[in-house]
C-alpha cells in the first residue's frame, strides 16, 4: 500500500499535516489529516472541531474524529486561532477518506508559528514517509 | 496466547483486507470499507468468512434430550433440515451464549445435531455439554468440530441468485431457517438458509481444507466483520460479548428482547428462574435509540434521563450507513423503554438527545 504525501506541507507523528496557505501569506496554516491516517481509521462519519475564534495549542488535542470502527484524537501541529473551520465535513465528513489533503480539511489557523521551526517537531514528506513505512 | 486463524488468513491478507481480534481469532475487519462492504450486502450481494464461529456435533440415543435440556428453544420441533435460534443459560437464566441449532441428518439411526457457539465459545460450550451428559447418564457424543469446518455468510437481496449459479442443486426453494446438504465446486457443504445481517441469505459450512475453493466459487464483495457489525445493528441483533455478557453484562433472554428464543413447556436449565421472570417482568430492557444530536454512540456510554440522572448504558452503537444516522442498542429501566421516549447518551462529557426507536432500524427479511 502506499500513500500520497504531498511535499508541499509538513507533518505531525500524530498524522496530521500543516499547509501554510502561500497566496495569503499573512500567517494563516490549514490543517487536516494524512491518507495514511484516514486509511487507518477507515469510513470517516463524525469530526469534532473547535469553532472559529477558538485557540489551539501545537501539540495539544483540539478535536475528535471518528470512523465507524474508531474514536482519535486530532492534535495541534501549530498555535493559533482558528480563523475557518471546514463545516462541509459536518455533513460530509467522508470528504476526509476521498480527499484527506484538499476537501478534507480541518481548520485554518491564524499563526506566528514558522513550521519548519525545530520547536514544533514537525516532519517533512520525507520523515513522515520513514515513520508510516 | 496466540490468535487463531481461519484457514483463508493469507488469501484475506493479499486481497489487502485489515485484520482484527474477535474471540481469540485473527479476522478481517475489512476488505475495501466498511461502507462499500456494507452497501454491498443491502443493495446486491457480499461474502462474509466467519470461520471464528464455533460447531458442537452432538448425535446419540440421548442427542434431542441433552440439546433440549442445554438451549431454551424447543429442539423437538426441529426436523431434519431445520434450525432454531437459540439461547444457553445458567440456572439463573442467564445468557451464557446465543447460538443456532441445526438438525442435521440422522447418524447410525440417532438424532444429530451441530450448535453454533460465538467465537472463542466452543469450548466452553463443549466441556458445558459433556459436564451435564455425564451428570445427567446420557448417552450422546459430543464434538468440537470448530476446527474442521470454515464457515461462510453469503449475503444480499441478490444472494439467491448468485447462489444459484454458484451450487449444483436448486438452492432458492430453501426456506427460512431450512437447512441441507449443497454441492459447491464438487464440495459437500451444509447450507442453511440464515443470516445476520437482515437480509436474505445462506450460510455454508465448509470442509476447513476445503475453504479456498468454496470461498473463490463466489464472485462477490468479500465483506469483514465491520460491515457485519452495522449490518447486525441495522437490523437490532443482538452481539454476544457485546449487548450481553454472562460476566460483565448478565442479562436474561427477555431483558436482552430475545424471550422468543424461550420455551417454558420445555425442560432446560434456566427454565424455572425464566419462568419467574416472566411473571415478575423484567426491570431492564434493552431499546434500539437514534441519535438526534451529531455525535457517534459506542458500547459502554452513559444513558441519562432528561434530568440528567444516569439510567441505562450503551450496549452497541454506530453511524448507520444506511441510515445515515446515529443508532445504538442499551439497557434502561423499563419506564424509559417505550418508543419515543427522549433520553440522553454522554459523549465524551456531552449530553447528545437520543429518542428511543423499535428495531429492527430498517426493513428486514
Amino acid at each position: 500500500m502506499s500513500f500520497d504525501i504531498p511535499a508541499d506541507r509538513r507533518y505531525l507523528e500524530s498524522h496530521e499535516w500543516a499547509h501554510a496557505l502561500e497566496s495569503d501569506g499573512d500567517g494563516v496554516v490549514r490543517i487536516g489529516i494524512s491518507d495514511f491516517a484516514q486509511d487507518e481509521l477507515g469510513d470517516v462519519v463524525f469530526v469534532e472541531l473547535p469553532e472559529e475564534g477558538e485557540s489551539i495549542t501545537a501539540g495539544e488535542q483540539f478535536g475528535v474524529i471518528e470512523s465507524i470502527k474508531a474514536v482519535s484524537d486530532l492534535y495541534a501541529p501549530v498555535s493559533g486561532e482558528v480563523v475557518a473551520v471546514n463545516e462541509t465535513l459536518f455533513d460530509s465528513p467522508e470528504l476526509v477518506n476521498d480527499d484527506p489533503f484538499g476537501e478534507g480539511w480541518m481548520l485554518e489557523v491564524e499563526t506566528d508559528d514558522d513550521l519548519e521551526s525545530a520547536d514544533l517537531e514537525l516532519l517533512s514528506a520525507d520523515e513522515y514517509d520513514e515513520q508510516i513505512a | 496466547m496466540p490468535l487463531q486463524t481461519p484457514p483463508l488468513r493469507g488469501l484475506h491478507d493479499e486481497r489487502g483486507a485489515k485484520f482484527t481480534e474477535f474471540g481469540g481469532w485473527d479476522m478481517p475487519v475489512e476488505f475495501d470499507s466498511i461502507r462499500e462492504e456494507h452497501a454491498a450486502v443491502r443493495d446486491d450481494v457480499g461474502i462474509f468468512d466467519v470461520s471464528h464461529m464455533g460447531e458442537i456435533h452432538v448425535t446419540g440415543p440421548d442427542a434431542t434430550t441433552l440439546m433440549g435440556r442445554l438451549t431454551s428453544n424447543d429442539v423437538t420441533t426441529l426436523e431434519v433440515g431445520d434450525s432454531q435460534y437459540a439461547t444457553i443459560t445458567d440456572e439463573e437464566g442467564i445468557i451464557i451464549d446465543d447460538t443456532v441449532v441445526y438438525r442435521l441428518p440422522d447418524e447410525n439411526g440417532e438424532a444429530t445435531y451441530l450448535f453454533v457457539p460465538n467465537a472463542g465459545n466452543d469450548e466452553a460450550m463443549h466441556e458445558r455439554w459433556i459436564e451435564y451428559r455425564n451428570e445427567w447418564g446420557l448417552e450422546a457424543t459430543v464434538d468440537n468440530q470448530t476446527d474442521e469446518y470454515a464457515m461462510f455468510a453469503l449475503q444480499g437481496p441478490e444472494a439467491a441468485a448468485l447462489a444459484s449459479d454458484v451450487v449444483a442443486e436448486p438452492i432458492d426453494d430453501l426456506g427460512r431457517f431450512e437447512a441441507r446438504s449443497v454441492t459447491i465446486e464438487g464440495i459437500e457443504c451444509w447450507t442453511a438458509r440464515t443470516g445476520y445481517t437482515g437480509e436474505d441469505g445462506f450460510e455454508f459450512l465448509v470442509p476447513w481444507m476445503d475453504a479456498e475453493t468454496v470461498w473463490s466459487a463466489f464472485d462477490c464483495q468479500p465483506c469483514g466483520l465491520g460491515a457485519r457489525d452495522t449490518l447486525r445493528l441495522e437490523a437490532g441483533y443482538v452481539l454476544a460479548g457485546e449487548d450481553f455478557d454472562h460476566e460483565s453484562d448478565p442479562r436474561t433472554p427477555y431483558e436482552a428482547g430475545i424471550g422468543f428464543t424461550v420455551k417454558l413447556d420445555t425442560e432446560f436449565v434456566g427454565r424455572d428462574a425464566l419462568e419467574r421472570v416472566k411473571e415478575e417482568g423484567v426491570e431492564e430492557k434493552l431499546v434500539g435509540f437514534r441519535l438526534i444530536d451529531r455525535g457517534v454512540p459506542r458500547h459502554g456510554y452513559d444513558i441519562t434521563n432528561t434530568e440528567g440522572r444516569v439510567v441505562g448504558t450503551v450496549t452497541s452503537g454506530t453511524m448507520s450507513p444506511t441510515l445515515s444516522a446515529p443508532i445504538g442498542l442499551g439497557y434502561v429501566p423499563v419506564e424509559y423503554a417505550e418508543p419515543g421516549t427522549t433520553l440522553r447518551v454522554i459523549v465524551r462529557g456531552q449530553p447528545k438527545k437520543a429518542r428511543v426507536e423499535t428495531t429492527p432500524f430498517i426493513d428486514t427479511v
